[in-house]
């Protein structure tokens, strides 16, 4: 089913990427005189058609009202997150004990989409005490500052679920 | 109205930074190369974005290019942070005495 998702998403995807690179481009330039929009379509179009099967932000994204509100909301929690993650960092840094108990545990991922499990691979690296290490397949394993629980399923309520809950309207 | 974005843009400026040194300080107090990366690469995504608004205050025609400065720190840093661990775990750098579980390594046992 996932292979035929692929298919049927290939020429949205590319579309997709083309319309983001020119984007980046257009901002960059920060002008649209011809020549400078030209050159851009040339070379959107180029990496486009060489780089048609990597990934690109938008890449099985889908594109539902409901997709965007829960990408926005995505954001929002995304950086409470993060900003919490600065804080806590900044307080075991600071606290002359060092207060830390690392380990690597292993948590699991609903998403079924690549781009979906390699935003909860970023997300959970910026959040609070936790860092990716390896992604096979529905399995994450996670290095933390501080275990809690070794349990898997404990970690994946802990570590995965309120970003999942997000990622799984916009990816799947 | 001048002289407040100055000063948005200065007290920004001077947060980011604060991350940016206390990321640093995390990196000569963690004892393994794990949570040296940890340290690393949460304090530099906020304070360089704490930097990068700040200067958007200071200068706000650069703010195009500056958010997408930010956009690439987003998708970069993480990405890199984690497969610099991966590599460090998979050539088996030593961690620190701390470290309590491990269930890769153990995985990794399971397979070969």
């Amino acid at each position: 089913m996932y292979k035929q998702n692929q298919v049927k998403y290939k020429w949205r995807d590319r579309g997709v990427l083309f319309a983001t690179l020119l984007l980046f481009w257009l901002m960059l330039n920060n002008s649209l005189a011809l020549d400078s929009l030209l050159i851009g379509i040339v070379v959107s179009l180029i990496i486009t058609i060489l780089f048609c099967s990597g990934l690109s932000f938008f890449t099985e994204f889908r594109f539902t009202p409901k997709a965007f509100v829960a990408g926005i909301l995505y954001y929002i929690y995304f950086f409470k997150e993060l900003i919490k993650a600065n804080f806590r960092l900044a307080i075991i840094v600071l606290s002359p004990s060092l207060p830390i108990n690392p380990g690597i545990v292993k948590v699991r991922t609903q998403l079924k989409s690549r781009m979906g499990r390699l935003m909860l691979a970023n997300s959970i690296t910026l959040t609070p005490g936790t860092l990716t290490m390896e992604l096979e397949g529905e399995w994450i394993y996670v290095h933390c500052v501080n275990v809690t629980s070794t349990d898997t399923e404990e970690a994946t309520a802990q570590i995965v679920s309120g970003f999942e809950s997000y990622l799984e309207v916009m990816y799947g | 109205m001048e002289s407040l974005l100055n000063i948005t843009g200065a007290v920004l400026l001077v947060c980011g930074a604060t991350f940016l040194f206390l990321g640093g300080l995390g990196l000569v107090r963690m004892p393994d190369l794990f949570n040296r990366i940890q340290a690393g690469a949460k304090t530099t995504t906020l304070g360089t974005l704490l930097v990068l608004i700040g200067a958007a205050f200071l200068q706000p025609e650069w703010s195009l290019k500056l958010l997408l400065i930010g956009l690439f720190l987003l998708f970069t840093n993480p990405l890199s942070s984690q497969v610099l661990a991966r590599a460090a775990h998979r050539i088996g750098i030593e961690k620190s005495d701390k470290t309590h579980v491990d269930k890769l390594a153990e995985d990794l046992g399971d397979k070969r």
